[in-house]
């Protein structure tokens, strides 16, 4: 099997602040294999965006300390030059973010900014490159697309600004496009519309994707592959399919439950994660999800559990200190409709026993 | 746009007539000195006096006289627009404001030019810096030169530079303006004025610029410029700067009017024969004509500014539209 596009390997990011040490991103690994989808989900604070801006080299700062090994295409990232890492940008790597108005530049015409972007790769005219900005935003189903390449950002609406950030991204045909929350600031009826186009498009384009998102749901349909993020580490790992059939960490469990089902009887609560994700300074010892955890038990305050894979299934890795069979268990009752906090005392002592 | 730029200019004339309503009720119907007796001279006799104040209607209602000034104002009596006659040399206030015109003119333009062209390296740099040498001891300065009163740094330039009085003679001084002959004769003599004038100025507009840009380099699209994989030259100039320095297009505009109805204090140290100059002297002297007519054009200058930069933001930020 060919070696994967993008490989992240224990990559930390930690920045020095006046309040203490922050740890970002605390030692992940994941890889993406050329036209595939991995979904990085978490709540914010994770680590999410700064993972994939750490692959992107936006994070480099006087005060960021960044460790581990990312190879794209068979190059080390981390240890490019600065100029190195710019040549990727933009042109081999390709990102688009949460709000695309503040995105785009307010004083520069759409059509100029993507010209913009293709003549800093490419050794091409303006004209030659202005067609292919039209051609790109015609492409991402910007209609009259020679007329509103003049319009500033300003004049789009948000799903079409969010489109232009598209247009703009794979006019240099990138092998990997990373998608920050690029639904998250759109109105509901626009961002299935913006999925389904970033799913068209990479297939027509090859490109494999990272969808980084707070919301299961986003990437439901397009992920081959979902990692939850939670403080910093993967707490889960594996094929779409199974994080949503069989998932195995309480954490993913509190994100499934907290997201509305068509499947779910009507009247159904949706049930929150209990308190907040921890800071980043101050991690809380062992298990770092263990505060808010229901299943929680004494030793999880102390061991700090690590990314294994799962009874039967290598590809699915869990962060758990509870068995797999126990955390089946629990799963179906959950699925059943047995609240979190009812199953605390049968299965979770059974499973202690 | 152009039904905007006619509403403006509407407000600008309302705006002129209050202001000169102001001023004359300030200098004319508070208590202050006798017009008449300061026309008359030293030790005039009480005839002398009353003769003027016969000659210039000074015993006439107050709002008869504020519209005898309105006349002068306008064009629409006999004797045309002159804006009365100063008490001092009893001659048309309005030429003389012209013929002293283009120094503050002059005076201005230079230092702006040189302000801007030191504040935008400078605070751009410092905004990319943050926290290096160069943005410490640069921003040092600009308090310091913040600090600095006009008519403190002029004379120590003077103690310095005067070529006649000056530790180190070089540049031409105080009252070298008017002597001076030719373009670059008049712009030798402008050098340690403009130096002055556009200190401070350069240290205000290098702050400013300095925290835009700090402020516009954390924005989203700053973040996409280098995600497109641009030189961060290219990020720095072209899509931050770009940005940061459109606010002080109104910090400009403001100033420059500011200035052109006279930098009185720069010009009194240097004895530059500007407005600020002639406001100086009379406001010394009480020459209440003179003072009406340069605060007049002073505030006309602001207001016409102001409007001119407004329009001007139509084209350099394509959000707005009038």
């Amino acid at each position: 099997m060919a070696a994967p596009l993008l490989e992240v390997s224990d990559l930390r990011v930690h920045f020095e602040t006046e309040d203490g040490l922050v740890k970002a991103v605390d030692g992940i690994s994941y890889t993406v294999d050329r036209g595939e989808t991995l979904g990085i989900v978490g709540e914010s604070g994770s680590g999410k965006s700064v993972s994939s801006l750490t692959v992107m080299g936006l994070t480099r700062a006087r005060n960021a300390k960044i460790s581990g090994t990312v190879r794209f295409d068979g190059r080390d990232l981390l240890a490019a030059s600065d100029d190195d890492l710019r040549q990727v940008r933009g042109n081999e790597i390709a990102m688009i973010f949460q709000d695309p108005l503040s995105s785009l530049h307010p004083f520069y015409k759409v059509g100029d900014q993507i010209v913009e972007a293709i003549r800093s790769h490419k050794d091409v005219s303006k004209a030659q490159a202005y067609d292919r900005a039209v051609e790109m935003l015609g492409l991402v189903g910007i209609p009259e697309p020679r007329n509103r390449a003049g319009a500033y950002p300003h004049e789009f609406s948000g799903g079409m600004r969010q489109r232009a950030m598209i247009a703009m991204a794979l006019a240099n045909d990138p092998k990997l496009l990373i998608a920050d929350e690029p639904t998250t600031a759109l109105d509901v009826t626009v961002q299935a519309q913006i999925l389904e186009l970033i799913e068209r498009l990479q297939s027509e384009f090859d490109t494999a994707v990272v969808v980084i998102t707070h919301d299961l749901g986003v990437v439901a349909e397009m992920a081959d592959e979902i990692a939850v993020m939670y403080a910093g580490r993967i707490v889960e790992e594996g094929a779409a399919d199974t994080i949503f059939n069989a998932p195995e960490h309480p954490y993913t469990w509190g994100l499934l439950s907290s997201i509305p089902r068509m499947d779910a009887p009507r009247g159904d609560e949706l049930v929150p994660i209990q308190g907040r994700p921890p800071s980043l300074i101050h991690l809380p010892g062992g298990c770092s999800f263990h505060p808010r955890c229901p299943y929680v038990r004494d030793a999880h305050r102390r061991i700090d559990p690590e990314l294994q894979p799962v009874d039967g299934d290598p590809r699915h890795e869990v962060a758990c200190l509870l068995s797999s069979g126990t955390r089946r268990k629990l799963w179906a009752e959950l699925e059943a409709g047995v609240k979190p906090a009812d199953a605390r005392r049968d299965v979770i002592e059974e499973g202690a026993a | 746009m152009a039904a905007y730029i006619v509403r403006r200019l509407a407000w600008v004339i309302v705006l002129l007539f209050v202001i000169t309503l102001i001023t004359f009720t300030i200098f004319t119907v508070l208590p202050a000195a006798d017009p008449a007796a300061l026309r008359a001279g030293r030790q005039p006799s009480p005839e002398l006096i009353e003769s003027i104040r016969q000659q210039f209607g000074l015993d006439d209602p107050k709002p008869i006289q504020f519209l005898r000034y309105i006349q002068d104002i306008l064009p629409f009596d006999n004797d045309g627009v002159n804006f009365g006659f100063s008490v001092q040399s009893n001659t048309e206030v309005l030429p003389q404001i012209l013929d002293r015109l283009p120094a503050t003119i002059f005076l201005t333009a230079g230092a702006v030019v040189l302000w801007l062209c030191i504040a935008i390296p400078i605070g751009t740099i410092s905004a990319v810096r943050t926290g290096s040498l160069l943005d410490r001891v640069t921003m040092g300065l600009a308090l310091i030169a913040i600090s600095a009163p006009v008519y403190f740094l002029g004379l120590v330039a003077l103690f310095l530079f005067d070529e006649d009085i000056g530790r180190f003679p070089l540049l031409p001084g105080s009252g070298a303006y008017q002597d001076a002959q030719g373009f670059f004769g008049k712009a030798g003599a402008l050098i340690m004025p403009w130096c002055v004038l556009a200190a401070a100025f350069a240290a205000i507009y290098a702050r400013f610029l300095r925290g835009n840009l700090i402020d516009t380099m954390q924005e989203d699209y700053i973040r996409t410029a280098r995600a497109k994989g641009l030189p961060e030259r290219t990020v720095i100039l072209r899509h931050g700067v770009r940005a940061a320095i459109t606010p002080i297009v109104t910090l400009l505009g403001l100033d420059i009017g500011i200035l052109l109805g006279g930098a009185i204090l720069t010009e009194t140290v240097f004895n530059i024969q500007g407005i600020g100059r002639f406001a100086y002297d009379a406001i010394v002297r009480f020459d209440l004509p003179v003072i009406q007519g340069t605060v007049l054009f002073g505030a006309f200058f602001i207001v016409m500014m102001s409007l001119f930069v407004d329009i001007l933001y139509a084209f350099i930020d394509p959000r707005v539209r009038y």
